[in-house]
């Protein structure tokens, strides 16, 4: 003989999620469907495990898992600006999507997502904390320090500087020195 | 991450301003809490006594009666456990040494006050979502300085 059997994916998939967590004895409380509050933080390992765990049931961790992605994305920008800016021939998008193995798009479309900013502009902002580090520990000129950030020109390096800060570089250098002198530092 | 909240304190005693302020605040894609106080006596007692949490970006008005702008400023670097916080001035000077000084005495920002609610918005927007970069990624908050 034959039956037939009907699904309730809704109730089905949270008895699913509620026993998979139930093995883990973390306490937790499903708060909405797809979505657990846990009222610790989890551990790395917790996490490893429980990702385990869900996977057995063909469940991903959507939220950490793109937060993971958009931390590498920081990771190698940061890396990017402050080891290799000078090595790097490539532009910056083809750099991100070769390390990171996905497509540019759809790192900027995660990231952009998860952060309220583009990865250009992160990049940008990266580039200018770093130039204001160089400026004050006063080793390099700006024209060395655009050329060790890969800037085309000084005007060009410049020019940022000014529209990311509304200062210019030797306003924003006076500016911490002054502040320096005050708190007698 | 999104449900993170950014902390916002306002001093400013004009009551629009105030309210030019909040509404630009509840429109940003941010989420933001927002204090108001009407000057600043109310507000450093605020901080002095209930402080926490400690706010992510104060705005200061630099013109108030009883205690101004720059007032509340240098007595909020005076005290180790605002160490934290984002200043943001802003005034209708755009005097150029009123600026330098105000970075100096310790602002992370300086708004040139704009006279209609699409730029104030827009001037906002980026301040909040600067500072949440500053937070987010552990950046140099030493070095945070923003003319806008």
């Amino acid at each position: 003989m034959k039956l037939f059997v009907k699904f309730d994916h809704h109730a089905l998939c949270t008895k699913v999620l509620k026993d998979k967590l139930a093995c883990l004895g973390i306490p937790h409380e499903v708060t909405a469907f797809g979505e657990v509050r846990f009222y610790q933080q989890l551990t790395a390992q917790e996490l490893g495990q429980l990702t385990v765990r869900l996977a057995e049931e063909h469940i991903e961790i959507v939220e950490s898992q793109k937060a993971i992605l958009v931390q590498k994305i920081k990771d190698t920008i940061v890396h990017m600006v402050f080891n290799d800016a000078e090595h790097i021939a490539v532009k910056s998008s083809t750099y991100l999507s070769e390390k990171l193995g996905h497509s540019y798009g759809f790192l900027a479309a995660t990231f952009t997502d998860a952060t309220y900013s583009s990865i250009e502009s992160f990049i940008i902002l990266q580039k200018i904390e770093h130039t204001k580090q160089l400026i004050l520990s006063g080793d390099l000129s700006l024209t060395e320090i655009s050329y060790k950030l890969n800037y085309s020109s000084v005007a060009h390096l410049s020019t940022q500087f000014k529209n990311v800060t509304g200062l210019t570089p030797s306003k924003f250098q006076r500016i911490i020195e002054k502040r320096k002198l005050l708190t007698g530092q | 991450m999104n449900k993170d909240f950014t902390h916002i304190i306002l001093a400013d005693d004009d009551v629009d301003d105030r309210m030019f302020f909040t509404d630009a605040f509840d429109e940003l894609k941010i989420n933001t809490k927002v204090k108001t106080f009407k000057d600043g006596v109310y507000l450093m007692d605020f901080l002095n006594k209930h402080g926490k949490p400690v706010p992510h970006i104060l705005f200061l008005d630099l013109n108030m009666p009883r205690k101004c702008g720059m007032t509340c400023l240098q007595e909020l670097r005076q005290d180790k456990r605002f160490d934290s916080i984002a200043v943001a001035i802003y005034s209708t000077s755009a005097a150029e040494e009123d600026i330098e000084n105000t970075f100096v005495q310790g602002a992370n920002v300086y708004i040139k006050k704009p006279s209609d609610f699409k730029s104030l918005k827009k001037i906002l927007a980026t301040v909040v979502a600067l500072n949440w970069q500053y937070h987010t990624n552990s950046l140099n908050r030493e070095n945070f300085l923003l003319r806008i």
